[in-house]
């Protein structure tokens, strides 16, 4: 029992440390987009290469996030990854239309304002995290 | 889709961890599975056949049948 046990908290262990893992690439991508998006304007004044090497660097993380993300699914039961891939399917599904719409509301002009893509991401991770509350509720 | 696994469960006196130990899932999903709120799959329906020596048939019925 107790053996059987502690094999359940080495597999809540893993779980926990490959989402911890994921946060930590996460929260590296959104300050790395900062940095190369404020960068140029407020620290090296528009210096071609560093802004270069700023933009590679995000790139770059932003891939290992993606990688992260894959591995973390994977290291999840099969409930844990249909709740995942819903609230993926949910998020992209929103963020492409939602996009789409926001786009072209500048283009028919009831809009003035140019459409911004952080007004995207914020909504997807939004409609992501809605879609994650919403799976573990239900088959809870 | 129903399914026999809470009696299959209580007869071996298991808990939802132990049998989550057995099939390599998380407890929340043998709670699921259980509670008929969530359907296996193909693989971990056979894994749970092999667990209780049973056909997968004896474990899990169709709910539109």
């Amino acid at each position: 029992m107790s053996k059987q046990t502690s094999v359940i908290n080495r597999r809540d262990a893993s779980t926990a440390k490959s989402a911890t893992r994921l946060m930590i690439w996460s929260l590296a991508w959104v300050l790395t987009t900062a940095l190369a998006a404020f960068g140029p304007k407020m620290i090296w004044d528009f210096h071609t290469g560093l802004t270069i090497l700023g933009v590679l660097i995000n790139v770059g993380v932003g891939f290992g996030m993606i990688f992260t993300t894959k591995r973390h699914l994977q290291g999840l039961d099969e409930m844990h990854q249909k709740i995942f891939r819903d609230a993926a399917v949910l998020s992209l599904g929103v963020g492409l239309v939602c996009a789409s719409s926001y786009e072209l509301l500048e283009d028919i002009r009831l809009i003035t304002a140019q459409p911004e893509i952080s007004h995207v991401i914020i909504l997807m991770c939004l409609t992501f995290l809605v879609g994650m509350i919403a799976g573990h509720r239900k088959y809870r | 889709m129903k399914n026999r696994l809470k009696v299959l469960r209580a007869e071996r006196d298991w808990t939802q961890a132990q049998l989550a130990n057995e099939l390599e899932v998380s407890r929340q999903t043998v709670n699921a599975i259980e509670k008929g709120k969530f359907d296996p799959s193909l693989p971990l329906a056979f894994k749970a056949a092999r667990l209780f020596e049973l056909s997968i048939e004896e474990i899990f019925q169709d709910g539109a049948g």
